[in-house]
């Protein structure tokens, strides 16, 4: 018992200059940060997510805020909400296999049971993995489809980024484009996130006429219904969003849900 | 009763930011409201007098080859600590200081007075010099969101104290003072006051003109 108090002491009273004693001090100051650093990040993460949760509910308010005349629809239809329904990507149609509620689609992503391989070609958004349900939120006014947000991600510059979009019942016109999180770096790719980016998105046409998925994030300036300008000085921030929508509207994301959408209805 | 100079020295005498010209860049990048200035003091405080108690704790057997480096280890550990803990408790807040509690790790303050100080003494006057560099720091940057919430916006912690224009009162907001060179104004004002008062703060000359003779 006495022995390991022994050898502490032994160490601690070898002199500053001694490369055992360096390298000794090194490891344990570094264990010792890397405990209390990493304990306190997992102790305060429920608490941190659920900020991160509230925010993104209100960046969705303030997306419906955005739309005009949404909130008039709402109130005729008489919801202070939208509907949240999960979608089978592989089937693309509704199921109720699933709650919405409390639903992880990034937690769900890393889990094999739950979720799919990206070949790397078809993996534009740089994900890796895609989850097999996904929620969507929708507006219906008399059984007829008045707004469909579809939840989405990619891989930034240097984080994950996600965001909301918003489309027009039409299903190729951007109601709006909302980014929800994001880490990318402050005052240069966190700009995505700025309400100025978001304006440039309503009215933009996601696929052209045979339904192929156009849009895209350029960086001159954007010229008709299929470019929208790039953040300036955040080129690859902005592009991951263009990115992103060309995956999630394609047949490995939302693409076969909305292709049946638009031919069978709600 | 010589430990309360370590608290008293660095408010006015030693200010940090006033007479050794530490901190300056997060002094201007946090100071447009007074809630952030508060928010940032609190935690470089928190974090001053920290890492102050840790290092001075383990003073006598930090090797001198990688001082630096285990210094910078414990600061930059507590740093992350307080940058989680506001980003849990303080999230608004949090995400208005967005780097600049992350950045408190490269302020010239923490790691000056722990190489200055807290290496060479005993934990409790480390300790206290660390809260009187805080609070000294603190001071300049509350002085400093005052001055500059009240004039660019008239409010005091988001609390309208004039009504202004745009509101249908009378008082002009002065734009410049939410940019970060009003900041550099006041701080530089603020040295000259403290240094008139104080001359002994005023540095000698590094060279001096010649005075040249007037030539015929």
């Amino acid at each position: 018992m006495s022995e390991p108090q022994n050898f502490w002491q032994r160490f601690l009273a070898r002199p500053n200059d001694d490369r055992a004693k360096t390298i000794g001090i090194a490891v344990i100051v570094a264990f010792v940060c890397a405990v209390v650093v990493a304990t306190t990040s997992v102790m305060l993460k429920p608490l941190q997510d659920a900020h991160l949760e509230a925010e993104r509910a209100a960046r969705m308010e303030a997306m419906l805020d955005t739309l005009p005349g949404m909130r008039a629809v709402m109130e005729e239809a008489g919801v202070t909400a939208l509907d949240v329904r999960m979608v089978d990507l592989a089937e693309g149609w509704f199921t109720d296999e699933i709650e919405p509620a409390g639903y992880d689609a990034i937690g769900a992503a890393s889990n094999p049971e739950t979720s799919i391989a990206i070949p790397a070609e078809a993996d534009v958004a740089g994900i890796g993995r895609r989850e097999t349900h996904a929620p969507v939120y929708l507006l219906q006014r008399d059984g007829e489809l008045m707004l469909l947000v579809l939840p989405m991600r990619a891989a930034g510059y240097q984080s994950t980024i996600t965001a909301m979009l918003a489309l027009e019942p039409d299903l190729r016109t951007v109601a709006a484009l909302t980014v929800t999180g994001h880490g990318e770096t402050p005052g240069i790719g966190a700009r995505i996130a700025d309400p100025a980016f978001a304006a440039r998105w309503p009215g933009k046409q996601v696929a052209d006429d045979t339904g192929e998925i156009v849009i895209e994030v350029v960086r001159a300036q954007a010229t008709g219904p299929y470019e929208v300008d790039a953040v300036s000085g955040a080129t690859r921030s902005s592009n991951a969003i263009g990115s992103m929508l060309t995956f999630w509207l394609g047949d490995l994301g939302y693409g076969p849900f909305l292709d049946r959408l638009e031919q069978e209805g709600l | 009763m010589s430990l309360i100079r370590h608290v008293t020295a660095p408010l006015i005498d030693q200010n940090p930011v006033t007479l050794q010209i530490l901190g300056i860049c997060s002094a201007l990048a946090v100071t447009t409201s007074l809630a952030t200035a508060l928010t940032m003091s609190i935690a470089l405080t928190v974090v001053l007098v920290a890492s102050a108690t840790v290092i001075s704790l383990i003073r006598h057997h930090i090797p001198s080859a990688i001082r630096l480096i285990v210094q910078i280890t414990i600061i930059a550990s507590m740093v992350i600590v307080i940058d989680e803990v506001l980003q849990a408790y303080a999230f608004a807040i949090s995400q208005r200081l967005s780097i600049f509690v992350g950045l408190i790790v490269t302020n010239c303050l923490v790691l000056g007075r722990a190489e200055a100080f807290a290496m060479r003494n005993p934990v409790l006057p480390s300790a206290l010099d660390g809260l009187g560099n805080g609070l000294g720091y603190s001071l300049i940057l509350l002085i400093v969101g005052t001055i500059r919430e009240f004039f660019g916006a008239g409010t005091l912690f988001g609390q309208a104290v004039v009504t202004t224009v745009a509101d249908g009162g009378w008082f002009q907001p002065l734009g410049l003072m939410q940019l970060a060179p009003s900041a550099f104004f006041i701080i530089g004002l603020l040295v000259w006051a403290i240094r008139s008062l104080r001359p002994d703060q005023i540095e000698t000359p590094e060279y001096t003109l010649q005075q040249q003779e007037a030539r015929r």
